[in-house]
């Protein structure tokens, strides 16, 4: 039988590589780190897990321990957050291109200066290009339930991508939330052996990472690109697969009431569930809002989100981080994800929650009414601010 | 000897890259020229050459090839023309000339 405990998100996400029966954990134990490594490397020197633990020099040496874990074919696990995955990110691009399974946990933080350790998506957002499936997670459940599947969907021999598992930092990583834990059997039944069909083999020598010169570099990145676009697919079926085994849905594009609305809020992250309240409450006073969630970020869900938004006149974005000197970057990708459709709802973004500010139900009423505004008068500033003084 | 060759052909396309563009025939870079990035060349005076080998060890690359009679000598087809055996060579009997002369 399923078991219902409490753990805080860091601790649901070390006992999902547990159960995951990870082979190569490799991590940089110091801040801006968080309690999943510190969990794990408990976990396998108390035998609960027979893998390699290695706490590297730095982060960017943990990806490139990543590498050679997955070059072997074992199951391999990462986990990074904030400035870490800043120092990560050359070695991130070639996790993907060379298309090795690995998954990360990233624990959604800001980014300096001022020298913050608090969430935002501003880490997220420097690595939106890298190639890596990426997902969000709203509640430790979520971080548990997303975990165990991003092993399942990277090995699969159809999409071999490594996978980036993103909880938004502190609200859900250092949060204590009741959740269920699965029976091992049923993990087992969802996740099979991992068989990497290109593992260095003195049998069978290949050369991984080789030069791309000219005449090949173009067309190694439209393989890279179609067989990313198509692990979409995948992605969606495995979800369907998880929903069988345990019971829990998940989908590329949630809503919530949202069938009608004139007005459709959409978010990512832990932050959703706050604004799940403020639709609540402004239904109740008789509004026309409804709640759009991004689960899937990469391959973005061009489809399910122009599905999503058909019918609304408004579509209020709500970002975590600015690209500066552009705005909020979730808003203009969705503005370009619905710039080719003949009918769709005018977009307004509008930007908070930055290093670790928290956003109430009153400030998401705030970001819903100041987009309806924006929306109407055609107007307002290029990057429109929530619960920031002055 | 045949000659040595590597072309990507026009009928290979992004659909003939294998997964993470893993190379499964082991050893073919031998295959590929590097040879015409040179602009200086290594010219071998066998007089003053005595066998000695420091060229063959120095080269970084592998591109110096030992002989059946003894004599060791820059392979062309590889020798970027760093002019390394030239300098390690004890007996001054590398000389780097320009590529095109004679």
């Amino acid at each position: 039988m399923n078991k219902r405990v409490g753990l805080e998100a860091s601790h649901a996400v070390a006992e999902a590589v547990r159960m995951a029966d990870v082979d190569l954990i490799a991590a940089y134990p110091i801040t801006p780190q968080t309690h999943i490594p510190e969990r794990l490397a408990e976990i396998v020197a108390n035998g609960e897990l027979d893998a390699a633990y290695i706490p590297v020099e730095s982060e960017h040496s943990a990806m490139s321990a990543c590498l050679g874990s997955a070059a072997v074919g074992a199951r391999t696990f990462t986990t990074t957050a904030g400035q870490g995955l800043e120092l990560m990110h050359e070695v991130v691009y070639v996790a993907s291109s060379m298309r090795y399974p690995i998954v990360m946990v990233v624990c959604n933080r800001a980014l300096s200066a001022p020298l913050s350790v608090w969430g935002d998506h501003s880490d997220v957002m420097a690595v939106r290009d890298v190639g890596w499936i990426q997902v969000f997670c709203e509640n430790n459940q979520e971080a548990f339930d997303l975990t165990l599947w991003a092993f399942r969907v990277a090995e699969d021999p159809r999409v071999l991508f490594p996978v980036m598992v993103h909880i938004d930092g502190f609200t859900l990583s250092h949060v204590t939330e009741p959740l269920w834990l699965p029976e091992q059997e049923e993990v087992d039944k969802f996740l099979p052996e991992f068989k990497y069909p290109f593992a260095l083999d003195t049998d069978k020598p290949m050369t991984h990472g080789a030069f791309g010169i000219p005449d090949i570099y173009s067309e190694a990145k439209k393989a890279q690109e179609v067989a990313f676009l198509n692990s979409k697919e995948i992605i969606r079926q495995s979800w369907r697969e998880f929903a069988d085994v345990f019971g829990r849905s998940y989908a590329p594009v949630e809503s919530y009431k949202a069938d009608g609305a004139k007005t459709l809020l959409l978010t990512m992250g832990s932050f959703s569930e706050t604004a799940k309240i403020v639709i609540d409450e402004m239904q109740a006073k008789g509004e026309s809002v409804g709640l759009v969630r991004l689960r899937l970020w990469r391959p973005f869900p061009y489809e399910e989100l122009r599905q999503a938004v058909k019918g609304a006149e408004t579509l209020v974005v709500f970002d975590r981080a600015v690209s500066s000197g552009m705005g909020g970057p979730v808003c203009s990708e969705v503005k370009a994800a619905l710039f080719s459709e003949a009918v769709k709802p005018k977009v307004a973004g509008v930007v908070g929650g930055l290093g670790g500010r928290d956003m109430s139900v009153k400030d998401f009423e705030r970001v819903i009414n100041r987009g309806k505004e924006i929306a109407k008068s055609g107007s307002g500033e290029i990057i429109e601010t929530v619960g920031i003084r002055g | 000897m045949a000659e040595k060759k590597l072309k990507v052909p026009e009928d290979f396309t992004w659909r003939d890259m294998e997964v993470g563009n893993i190379i499964t025939e082991p050893g073919n870079a031998s295959l590929r020229k590097t040879g015409d990035w040179r602009s200086m060349r290594p010219v071998l005076d066998k007089e003053k050459c005595i066998k000695c080998g420091l060229c063959w060890l120095y080269c970084p690359d592998g591109a110096v090839k030992l002989l059946d009679d003894g004599y060791y000598e820059p392979d062309l087809f590889y020798c970027k023309g760093c002019g390394i055996c030239a300098r390690a060579c004890k007996k001054g009997a590398i000389t780097m000339i320009e590529e095109g002369e004679k």
